[in-house]
């Protein structure tokens, strides 16, 4: 991504010739959003593109042993059976009678879906239903709700990891960036020295600390939760339901941090010390400029859309982590849904879950590549990025 | 070439880099020659044998070295086999086709904690009458318990805990109420509570025989709560095994996913540079989608759906990660590399693509690649590591993974049966750190950037 980036040419263009000099600073502002939202929606449209091909390459891997036909037959069955069940007469028939008008009925939906025809044309109508979460039913598993709808399942299951990771990635990127300018400003200290000797330990996964968390904090200590999101029973009040989610969030969220923060944050600190070393910085010192003014406009400013590469890479890797993660701390969220759903040999749910994850680092990139066109001048100014 | 050489000498100046190689060579050692004295087969077939293979070790016992680290002594195994001479044989003809055997399991029992379980196998040879066997159990003290009686088919087991009238017996004797039958056989009289009589105890058994062939060969087990350098788990499995075998597979599946990917991914990165228009957008285009692609939900889903053999993981895995978004860096490097004046020559004198590519373009960057293989080592190790955690680790071959999945699923943290979790998480920390530290130390030789800051 950053090379994309980089790697354009960023000539000002003719359309920034005298007379949007002499416009006035509003316009600019104005045109400036209408580059940004340009530069979103094709960034947009060629994400769509690309998450489509990759749900396509799930939609066949998942299919190679006719899979992925087995679930839309179950789906038609469910459906027809549930359609026949409401019908008065087929209450009156026998039970040859009945299997007779089930087949005869799945057989013409069966028709009526075309999935008598070629594998190639029916790929792409499961592409299209995967795309649109269409995602037929679960074989086992079933929603709080009682809802056998995988997208049910699954829609229930995404607040619970979209907060758990939401927090610990957000506290990662500002600790990760605070330690760094500090351990950028005192290098060779005793501190920083520390986290180079400790950035190995981000070789080991989140769930790896987290056996470890459970082990000290929860076995050997008893001060906090194995596992779960809430206890049991749910406390009514919202202020104690908000408190009891706390406590439960601290070991999962540590041990993320864990994981991941000694590396971030040395990372963060190279980068830091690269661009801290640039003459422009030695100028606004002799200026006399105060420190903190020096981080954030000289040094912070040039770095982010190296952060934000790195973080993108690292926001990629903990949510597919997320699997082991929510399993080991039993947390409701869809990592746990899809390691239950191996447990169960639940094909609809894992297929989906594919589709889900998918879509999760897809918006994740463009979540990065939208904030990337925010704080890359380069992005704005000219159009570098657009052009690939 | 002399650079690499060189750097690998620069190294001697980094500590956690020397201690890393350590490491690294001792893990190599114990995976060249694990296979060596445990052969592949001899390893599935002890990882997957049932009682018949296991059923003189204890279940769930912790290593044998906790007991250095602990005041209180536990008890480790005993195991007395006639069948392999341990006790003395004593028989006495009674008449033309019957006979007495007296065998006497004598053992020291120096230990402050009751064994967990005490069986007596019996292994009989009779034709149509059963022999009869008479148990009594005398403790230091000099006391003398009947300790059961019963007529053991040709393989059978006397499970003393099971048996209610021996339990009634001692509750007499003893005067505790619903007192265990172990805790029975082994507390002291004379001291409050329970407390375990130390001191030498004798099991005489006496088998009367109604055939003139029969035979009677016995084992006694008293189950120890420690067992072994790695305890055992919930399958009376010695966890030895795993962690030994462990070792190979996990070093040759971290080596080979980051030596492959990262040598395939520089491969197509300068194909891409060298030929350039759409050989290059196609490179660029194919790495984007499969950014969006996830890695560990696809293994999952064919481990589920279709195999879960190492080789297939192994190679998905680098099918899946051959067009990571390093190639954008590998391709930013050949960029320039591209450009200098040695390629020009080397172009003037009509060298083929190829040879451009192999000779030129690639030792070019190898120096960088290094660092990059050994620091991605850790976490394919790991990788292979979360796969058997979910269950979906290879079906016969034992590794650290599975034992940790074995722990997990029968709750052995909650159970506080720690060794089973912490010794795989520490030869998988202890690997992870080793090949991290040497990367992180090659990387700052072989890019002096990193070495100013």
């Amino acid at each position: 991504m950053a090379t994309d980036v980089f790697g354009g040419d960023f000539n000002i263009n003719a359309e920034i010739d005298v007379a949007s000099i002499e416009a006035s600073a509003r316009k600019a502002r104005v045109q400036n959003i209408k580059r940004i939202l340009i530069y979103s929606v094709r960034k947009l449209i060629a994400l769509f593109i690309t998450v489509a091909i990759g749900v396509y390459i799930t939609v066949i891997i998942a299919n190679m042993g006719g899979y992925l036909d087995k679930i839309r037959l179950a789906s038609i069955r469910e459906n027809v059976a549930l359609a026949a069940t409401a019908d008065p007469a087929f209450r009156e028939m026998t039970t040859t009678e009945r299997e007779a008008f089930l087949d005869a009925r799945v057989e013409l939906e069966i028709k009526r879906y075309g999935l008598d025809r070629p594998f190639i044309l029916r790929s792409f109508e499961y592409l299209r239903n995967a795309l649109t979460l269409n995602l037929g039913f679960s074989q086992q598993l079933m929603s709080d709700s009682g809802s056998r709808q995988v997208r049910n399942i699954i829609l229930e299951r995404l607040p619970s990891t979209l907060v758990l990771f939401g927090t610990a990635n957000l506290l990662l990127f500002f600790v990760a960036v605070f330690t760094g300018l500090r351990l950028s400003r005192r290098y060779g200290s005793f501190s920083d020295k520390m986290v180079i000797a400790l950035a190995p330990t981000s070789a080991a996964p989140g769930w790896f600390y987290g056996l470890f968390l459970i082990l000290i904090f929860a076995s050997l200590l008893k001060v906090l939760p194995f596992g779960g999101m809430v206890s049991a029973p749910p406390p009514e009040n919202p202020v104690e339901y908000a408190l009891s989610l706390l406590q439960h969030m601290i070991l999962p969220v540590t041990a993320l941090l864990l994981s991941a923060a000694f590396l971030t944050t040395y990372n963060y600190r190279t980068f830091f010390l690269i661009y801290s070393s640039e003459d422009y910085v030695e100028m606004a010192k002799a200026k006399g400029l105060p420190s903190r003014m020096i981080e954030r406009r000289y040094i912070l400013r040039p770095t982010l859309p190296n952060i934000i590469t790195d973080l993108a890479l690292l926001l990629i890797t903990l949510w597919t982590g997320a699997i082991i993660l929510e399993t080991v701390f039993n947390w409701p969220g869809i990592g746990q849904l899809y390691a239950q759903a191996i447990g169960a040999q639940d094909t609809p749910v894992i297929v989906a879950n594919v589709v889900i994850y998918g879509y999760l680092l897809a918006l994740t990139v463009f979540l990065l590549d939208f904030i990337y066109a925010l704080v890359d001048p380069r992005v704005r100014i000219g159009e570098g990025g657009q052009k690939r | 070439m002399s650079t690499v050489l060189s750097g690998f000498r620069q190294l001697r100046q980094y500590p956690t880099a020397i201690v890393g190689l350590i490491i690294i060579g001792f893990l190599v050692i114990v995976a060249v020659v694990t296979p060596i004295a445990i052969p592949y087969r001899e390893a599935v077939r002890l990882w997957r044998g049932g009682e018949d293979i296991w059923g003189t070790n204890p279940r769930n016992a912790a290593p044998a070295w906790r007991n250095w680290f602990t005041s209180v002594d536990q008890a480790a195994s005993i195991i007395l086999d006639s069948a392999e001479g341990d006790v003395e044989k004593v028989v006495e003809q009674v008449s033309a086709d019957s006979k007495e055997i007296r065998l006497d399991f004598e053992f020291d029992f120096p230990y402050d904690t009751f064994p967990p379980e005490l069986i007596l196998f019996t292994n009989a040879k009779f034709e149509n009458k059963e022999p009869f066997v008479e148990l009594v159990w005398i403790t230091p003290d000099g006391r003398e318990i009947r300790a059961g009686e019963f007529s053991p088919g040709p393989s059978g087991s006397f499970r003393f805990d099971q048996d209610t009238r021996l339990q009634r017996r001692l509750e007499r004797e003893t005067g505790i109420q619903d007192v265990s039958v172990i805790e029975g056989l082994f507390d002291d009289p004379a001291q409050e509570g329970l407390q375990v009589l130390k001191g030498t105890y004798k099991l005489a058994t006496t088998s009367l025989l109604f055939e003139a062939d029969s035979d009677i060969d016995m084992t006694f087990v008293s189950y120890g709560e420690v067992h072994g350098i790695a305890g055992t788990d919930h399958q009376r499995r010695d966890l030895a095994i795993a962690l030994l075998w462990g070792t190979p597979i996990a070093l040759a599946f971290g080596l080979l996913a980051a030596v492959g990917t990262t040598v395939l991914t520089m491969s197509i990165a300068a194909f891409g540079v060298w030929f350039g228009g759409s050989v290059d957008a196609a490179i660029q285009r194919i790495t984007e989608v499969n950014a969006i692609i996830p890695l560990l939900p696809i293994l999952i889903m064919v481990g589920t759906l279709y195999s879960r053999s190492i080789g297939l993981m192994l190679g998905l895995v680098i099918l899946l990660s051959i067009f990571g978004l390093s190639i954008k860096t590998y391709r930013a490097i050949f960029m320039q590399v591209k450009e200098s004046p040695y390629v020009d020559a080397a172009r003037a004198y009509g060298a083929s693509d190829r040879r451009i590519i192999f000779r030129y373009l690639i030792p070019r960057i190898l120096p960088l690649i290094i660092p990059a293989i050994v620091v991605l080592v850790p976490s394919y190790v790991f990788l292979e590591a979360s796969l058997a955690v979910l269950g979906l680790g290879d079906p016969v071959l034992p590794t650290w993974g599975k034992v940790i999945n074995d722990a997990s699923t029968q709750g052995a943290l909650f159970n506080g049966y720690y060794y089973w979790i912490l010794l795989p998480s520490f030869l998988l920390i202890l690997s992870g750190l080793a090949f991290a530290m040497v990367g992180f130390a090659l990387d700052r030789v072989f890019n002096p950037r990193l070495r100013e800051v």
